[in-house]
């Protein structure tokens, strides 16, 4: 019974919908309400058809309905009478959209959806969207008709296309269309090559996606795409090596930042301190605990948390920076190994600490929408959190350089390093000098922690992962020298990414650390060696 | 073969000379050093448990922890077991391999446990092992894994791949019509052998070799940037692709940012996750995350009374309203029932009396069913492929009719194909090749 319905749902579909409407709408309907509750193959088949059937109806109320399957609020009761749930909680009858105050829970059953069932979702709420007013969501709209491909909807793009007057949404309807074409077996010869060209002027991977299906097959129409595939390939090959640049700054960036807080702690004081990665991971928890807080108190500030966690970020690790260096590392100045055995064991309590107060799971910072997707720059996707991140590393080193040479903390601290004893004989006072500079430093590490939480998880163990490649960046690019640590970074990033696609992951990054100890073997004082009687002190 | 056949009857019979010998011996020396023996004197029966508590593996263990002293005292509460209070023993093997063999001889040897529940990785596993086996105790093994190991002193109620993988990508197969695949996993023993087993089941489907594309990448890799790209390129070749996910731990959350900014949907690209579950799915947004799917044994959103008076008990043990479950602890609920019923059939703690009585034990699961434990020391379990959905909940799209018997060793590796694993007499054998009629590991004398 399921199949005939369903074939004749399917032909129904064929024949378009004008031909018998009201019953089609009763059908589409029905085939929806029907499978309410029941997770079989079956079901979701027969509630893809009845959306795609529902989408060509004309029915005022489709795109309603269809936008409340995709949000989960279709429901259905016993007797296939469909609802919506309401944001009050309550239902409203989905056909005619008024309320249905009798109707409670316990009487009605979800329609399920997967995502067979969410493809037909974006493809049908795609075609009732050409016509939107506003251009993002027809923009949208040409896009998921795009990626259904279905010629079905080659009437409505038509009727679409005549009336488009913004050039960007025409160009994707276009697209679409063609899209449609080369998959319609309707469609006469000289279209469909047509729409290859189209497809191949578009060049990238979704377009050699759809002709790489065609290429495999006889005729004029599949060379045509298996020639514009070839080409489209050696278009990617091109943008790949500038895509691989991209990853590798972004990379570098990444490490720039976990690493220029020890590029003060270690290159400039020369404190190995292990607990870096804990100043890190704190400054990541400062953006979880100011975001939250933010989210309970000041919602319209919610979007802008990640801005005010920086200086918070900064404060706090910097306090906990300054804490430390008074109560550990300041009484083992000049004793290298136990600095790093104190400092190793400061950062398995700062862990537990913290795995205490917020437990061990995984913390959820939020990426605002600005920092959320990505763009596209001719053959190139740049995702806008790795964007931000990058440009904040260096806004970061930029103003670590600035302080260092341009404010009277940073001449003291130059001082200090430089000569000690002369620096104290001015009237210097040194001890307070080395607490400032590793709190700044810690400081710096907490704002790298607020970039962090955007790309890996906030728990307990983040700073771990960075503390191994932070004192590789700051070795390689030469102890003591910001500018070092920068292009230490950003090379280690490049050569990684470069690495990767040829060798993997795991070998790739084993490759990187060959390298570099063949690297530091020669030059022990890395890439920018500082010079000067400094250097022997 | 049947199940209910009484095994216990059947210890020293059909065993003769040297056999029977040997037998006598071994029981004499256990009987010196069972944890049985310290039991009887006092008023309580300690049940291990071998959860990391800090370290990396911390976010996961810990629950399982939580829900262990949940079971125990809700047992209690029923009056104990044979008559004595169950007292949990947690011990902290800080997510350190070597630590964990040396936990485990501590709780068995100094603390007397009856039995232990612990270990998460497989690492950690395959490291107390061989404790256990020396000192003849039992250990219950709550995560899905990836077979291949089949110990007489070992319980395994988390899935084996065909549990749980293999029915993950048939669905994919016929549902999601899917032709291609990228096997992406974290480098270690779980995913290296879940992809060996994958891989020659795709092969035996027909997929072509070009078809299949195997990515591995370190412990808590963050950069997912190229990876994710590789992978949508790899999409590209026209016939529609799906990722195969074995990534483990904190490397997820990164990995599905990544796919989410480079703006890859379910509907483009699914990704099929078997070490996801709503405990991990917690630290990330999961909008971008809507459709991509996971394969478990239990889902928190199963709609079942069971399910929901367990979740109930969990919040007000827990007395936090927003904890979730999940897979493995469900996977415990069911090893820890079993044992007590296992314990009670046997009427002593012994480890030799309680190890054959629990084959063919049989409790209810959450998802409305009855698990049983099968000869070789793994249970049915029925298979759910879930969708995420917004509020970081999954959506069963799909369940097997019946449960799944599990196999211990893979039919698709070349080097186990004929073993099974029989703990049951005459043949208590872990790996018996059935080609060849002989036993090639794991023998019990």
């Amino acid at each position: 019974m399921r199949r005939i319905a369903a074939l004749l749902l399917l032909i129904i579909l064929m024949q378009g919908a004008s031909v018998c409407r009201a019953e089609g709408i009763d059908d589409a309907y029905e085939a929806l309400a029907a499978s309410a509750g029941s997770i079989s193959a079956a079901s979701f088949n027969s509630v893809r058809l009845g959306i795609e059937q529902l989408a060509v109806s004309g029915d005022p109320r489709a795109a309603a309905v269809i936008g409340a399957l995709q949000d989960g609020l279709l429901y259905a009761n016993d007797d296939h009478a469909l609802f919506i749930q309401q944001p009050d909680g309550s239902y409203a009858d989905a056909r005619t959209g008024n309320p249905a105050p009798d109707v409670t829970d316990d009487d009605v059953k979800a329609v399920r959806i997967n995502n067979a069932v969410r493809s037909a979702i974006e493809a049908a709420l795609g075609s009732l969207q050409l016509f939107a007013p506003d251009v993002p969501t027809r923009l949208a709209a040409a896009s998921a008709v795009f990626t259904s491909h279905n010629p079905a909807a080659l009437p409505a793009l038509t009727r679409a296309l005549a009336k488009e007057a913004d050039p960007a949404v025409k160009q994707r309807m276009e697209q679409a269309k063609a899209a449609a074409i080369v998959y319609d077996p309707d469609a006469s010869q000289r279209d469909r090559l047509a729409a290859v060209a189209t497809l191949r002027a578009r060049g990238d991977q979704d377009a050699r996606s759809l002709l790489s299906t065609l290429a495999g097959q006889t005729g004029p129409v599949a060379d045509a795409a298996a020639s514009a595939v070839t080409a489209i390939d050696r278009v990617l090959q091109i943008w790949s090596v500038a895509q691989s640049v991209y990853y590798g700054v972004s990379l570098g960036s990444v490490l720039l930042l976990a690493a220029a807080g020890l590029a003060i702690t270690f290159g400039v004081m020369g404190v190995i301190n292990m607990a870096h990665g804990e100043m890190v991971m704190i400054g990541a928890y400062v953006t979880f605990v100011v975001q939250q807080t933010m989210h309970a108190y000041v919602p319209s500030l919610y979007q802008i948390s990640l801005l005010i966690a920086v200086p918070m970020a900064f404060l706090v690790s910097g306090a906990v920076g300054v804490a430390v260096e008074r109560s550990l590392i300041r009484w083992l100045y000049g004793r290298p190994l136990e600095t790093l055995l104190a400092t190793w064991g400061l950062s398995l309590v700062l862990q537990q600490v913290v795995r205490s107060l917020f437990g061990a799971n995984n913390r959820d910072v939020d990426t605002p929408a600005w920092m959320s997707g990505a763009t596209q720059l001719g053959g190139l996707t740049l995702t806008w959190n790795r964007m931000y991140i990058i440009l904040f590393a260096f806004l970061v080193v930029a103003a670590l350089m600035a302080a260092l040479r341009y404010t009277s903390l940073g001449l003291r601290m130059r001082a200090v390093t430089q000569n000690r004893r002369m620096a104290a004989a001015m009237g210097i006072k040194t001890p307070w000098i080395d607490a400032l500079t590793f709190g700044l430093g810690s400081g710096v590490a907490g704002i790298a922690g607020v970039a962090l939480s955007q790309i890996d998880n906030v728990s307990p163990n983040l700073g771990q992962g960075y503390i191994i490649d932070s004192f590789m960046v700051v070795v390689f690019g030469g102890v003591g020298n910001l500018w070092g640590t920068t292009l230490g970074a950003l090379t280690l990033g490049i050569v990684n990414k470069f690495l990767e696609p040829v060798a993997g992951a795991v070998l790739g990054k084993i490759v990187v650390l060959i390298l570099l100890i063949l690297f530091v073997q020669r030059n022990p004082r890395g890439m920018f060696p500082l010079k000067g009687r400094a250097v022997e002190s | 073969m049947s199940l209910d056949e009484p095994t216990i009857s059947r210890r020293g019979l059909g065993r003769l000379g040297v056999a029977a010998a040997t037998l006598a011996a071994v029981g004499a020396v256990k009987a010196a050093t069972s944890p049985a023996a310290a039991q009887a004197a006092g008023g309580t029966i300690k049940v291990g448990i071998l959860h990391s508590l800090s370290g990396t593996m911390a976010i996961s263990e810990t629950t399982l922890k939580d829900v262990m002293l949940m079971l125990i005292e809700e047992q209690n509460k029923k009056g104990g077991l044979l008559g004595k209070k169950l007292e949990g023993v947690v011990v902290d093997p800080a997510s350190n391999w070597p630590l964990f063999a040396e936990k485990a001889r501590q709780l068995i040897s100094v603390d007397k446990c009856a039995a232990t529940f612990g270990c998460w990785t497989s690492v950690s596993r395959k490291s107390v092992l061989p404790v256990f086996e020396e000192l003849n105790s039992i250990l219950f093994y709550p995560v899905q894994y990836e077979g291949q190991e089949c110990s007489r002193n070992v319980f395994y109620t988390g899935a084996a791949p065909n549990q749980q993988a293999i029915p993950a990508v048939d669905y994919l197969m016929s549902e999601g019509k899917v032709k291609r695949w990228v096997l992406a996993g974290t480098d270690y023993v779980y995913p290296r052998t879940t992809n060996q087993i994958l891989e020659a089941y795709l092969k035996s489907k027909g997929v072509a070799a070009e078809d299949i594309m195997i990515n591995y990448t370190p412990f808590g890799h963050s950069d997912w940037q190229n990876i994710v790209a590789s992978i949508k390129k790899f999409g590209s070749a026209g016939k529609k692709t799906a990722v195969v996910s074995t990534i483990n731990g904190d490397a997820n959350v990164p990995f599905y940012k990544e796919l989410g900014n480079q703006g890859i949907k379910a509907t483009d690209i699914p990704v099929v996750a078997f070490s996801v579950g709503e405990e991990e799915l917690a630290g990330i947004d999961t909008k971008p995350l809507l459709g991509h799917l996971a394969a478990w044994n239990y889902f928190e959103s199963v709609d079942t009374k069971e399910n929901k008076a367990f979740i109930k008990d969990w919040k007000a043990f827990t007395k936090n309203p927003k904890r979730t479950t999940n897979d493995p602890m469900e996977a415990h609920y069911i090893g820890f029932n079993m044992w007590v019923k296992g314990v009670e059939k046997a009427g002593t703690t012994d480890s030799d009396a309680v190890i054959d009585a629990m084959i063919g034990v049989s409790v209810p699961n959450l998802s409305g069913g009855y698990s049983a434990m099968m000869p070789n020391h793994h249970i049915t379990k029925p298979v759910l492929i879930g969708e995420i959905q917004a509020n970081g909940q999954f959506n069963t799209v799909s369940e097997t009719p019946g449960l799944v018997v599990a196999q211990e060793w893979s039919p698709y590796v070349e080097d186990t194909k004929d073993l099974i694993g029989d703990w049951r007499a005459p043949m208590r054998c872990g790996a018996f090749n059935v080609k060849t009629g002989t036993c090639t590991a794991g023998k019990k004398a």
